[in-house]
């Protein structure tokens, strides 16, 4: 399947609904190296731009993707604001005014995101952020887009990397965020931003499928 | 845990219709969440902003008035303000001769302050941005998002506050407030967390003989837990690696600051001794601040910080100020 318009709504409800499902995680993880309120910022992020979407009722999946980031950076705050909200946003120009795309234009929006976010927030794979997730989900998405793969088959490929990546975070000691002063006593725990970030990529997988 | 609250939803909302009812002196707008000078901007003089996660009552709300902010955006708790919001207060702070932020080194406050920035400056307001980073806790290294901006904002913006009010232009007024940055430190011991409203349980667990040392000011924790020990000892604990990090001599402005929870006696305990300390090691307190500034909820501990004194920064400190929460000379 192409993605278009209506996926594209359906993956940031299906975000929405993955980050209030596992709200009580995400602040957990938040509380042991930061100040615990990153499921409450993504909830309440991620309801702005399903509210965003609803309101502007946009009819290209880059608009729908735009409308989400604007909806998030004015509503969630914090660091995930600003970084979500580019890397949203970042991903819907990428797209462009095509009213639907395959898979390597969507896995070129998804670099455009992960661009976003390593500008905006310094960070570098290995920091203990969201890009350890992101990075490798974007690669696996583009290796599976250019063998010819469908979206669905990248979308679950990028899930499962973002999840290892996820996993990998574990050991890191952070160096980006608020987790950074925590020096040595950020290892052990898994990183909040890669947390939701592998949802919403675990969600582009769902709707794809 | 028991908290005066209605919901912790309404925490934010509730206590802007207070501070609106209490201070006559602000306009405070609730739909935006901005809190500016009832009498607007001044015309022809830099306007100042600051804002920040809420929970640190009384910054930053309650500097804005003569002498200090003309804006503040307090964001959720312990979570930055949105770019639209900064923007909002920025329109309202501005007179005509740009607006300096004033942000504290966190990702997400200067991540949103930015954005703000750039809203501003696309609607030609001049902005230029000053980023706080007294804490001497933290390594400023590549392997750190760097210092943390804590008590020493309250100087930033008491002081660039006053140099605005002077008539300084909008790079002078920066200059004054990166002077003030940099010749401040800060270092803050906690004895129990804080509870965020939505947590509902402290933000970390401290056994009874424990303290958690170089705590920052959102409830996180900091680099170790220490032993708990007499104020005499966590005080010069915290004033040694002040005093390593930037040598505390001549004359210097004292913070000691609760975070909220500790009591006005046992601050003034605190200062007791850092009185001592200071001049025992050749320094002169000149001028000081005891109480809560900069708060973390209800967190019990304290922050101190000091500030190198010169001609200059004296008389900007003395100048008059009328805020809700800092008020002399005038």
């Amino acid at each position: 399947m192409a993605f278009d318009a209506q996926t594209a709504t359906a993956w940031i409800t299906a975000s929405e609904a993955a980050v209030k499902a596992d709200e009580a995680r995400l602040t957990s993880l938040d509380a042991a190296i930061g100040d615990g309120d990153h499921g409450a910022n993504m909830a309440r992020g991620l309801a702005a731009a399903s509210t965003n979407i609803a309101e502007r009722a946009p009819s290209t999946p880059g608009d729908v993707l735009v409308a989400a980031g604007r909806g998030i950076v004015a509503k969630t705050g914090g660091a995930s604001g600003p970084l979500y909200g580019s890397a949203f946003r970042r991903a819907g120009k990428a797209l462009g005014d095509a009213a639907s795309v395959e898979a390597p234009v969507l896995g070129a929006a998804l670099e455009a995101a992960l661009t976003a976010i390593k500008e905006l927030g310094g960070a570098n794979e290995g920091d203990k952020t969201m890009v350890d997730a992101l990075t490798p989900a974007v690669a696996a998405f583009q290796a599976v887009a250019a063998d010819g793969g469908p979206i669905a088959a990248a979308a679950a490929a990028a899930a499962d990397a973002a999840e290892q990546g996820l996993s990998a975070t574990v050991p890191l000691q952070a160096r980006k965020g608020r987790a950074s002063y925590l020096g040595p006593r950020s290892i052990g725990h898994e990183d909040p931003g890669a947390a939701s970030t592998t949802l919403i990529l675990r969600a582009l997988a769902e709707v794809t499928a | 845990m028991k908290k005066l609250i209605n919901s912790p939803d309404s925490v934010i909302a509730d206590a802007l219709r207070g501070m609106a009812a209490a201070h006559p002196s602000l306009a405070v707008d609730l739909e935006n969440r901005v809190i500016s000078r009832a009498g607007g901007a001044t015309q022809g003089k830099v306007g100042l902003v600051s804002g920040g996660g809420s929970g640190h009552e009384p910054l930053h709300g309650g500097y804005v008035g003569y002498g200090m902010l003309d804006a503040a955006a307090p964001g959720e708790v312990y979570t930055s303000p949105v770019p639209d919001q900064i923007l909002a207060a920025t329109k309202a702070a501005d007179g005509g001769a740009g607006v300096l932020h004033i942000v504290k080194n966190y990702t997400g406050d200067v991540l949103n302050f930015r954005m703000a920035a750039e809203l501003a400056e696309d609607e030609d307001v001049r902005v230029v941005s000053v980023v706080t980073n007294d804490d001497a806790a933290v390594e400023d290294s590549t392997y750190t998002a760097g210092r943390r901006g804590v008590g020493g904002t309250v100087f930033v913006e008491k002081i660039a506050g006053a140099a605005a009010e002077e008539g300084a232009d909008l790079d002078t007024v920066a200059r004054v407030a990166m002077h003030v940055n940099e010749v401040t430190r800060s270092f803050a011991i906690a004895l129990h967390a804080g509870t965020v409203p939505a947590a509902g349980k402290p933000g970390f667990d401290l056994a009874e003989n424990e303290v958690e040392l170089g705590v920052g000011i959102h409830g996180e924790p900091g680099r170790e837990r220490g032993a708990m020990a007499p104020v005499h000892d966590l005080i010069g604990y915290s004033l040694d690696v002040i005093h390593a990090d930037r040598p505390i001599s001549g004359d210097v402005l004292v913070m000691l600051n609760g975070q909220g929870g500790s009591p006005l006696i046992e601050l003034y305990g605190a200062f007791a001794e850092a009185v001592a300390w200071i001049e025992g090691h050749g320094g002169r307190v000149a001028r000081s601040l005891v109480g809560d500034y900069i708060t973390s909820l209800d967190q019990e501990g304290f922050s101190i910080t000091v500030m190198s004194l010169d001609d200059d920064l004296l008389r900007l400190w003395d100048a008059p100020v009328a805020t809700p929460a800092l008020r002399w000379g005038r």
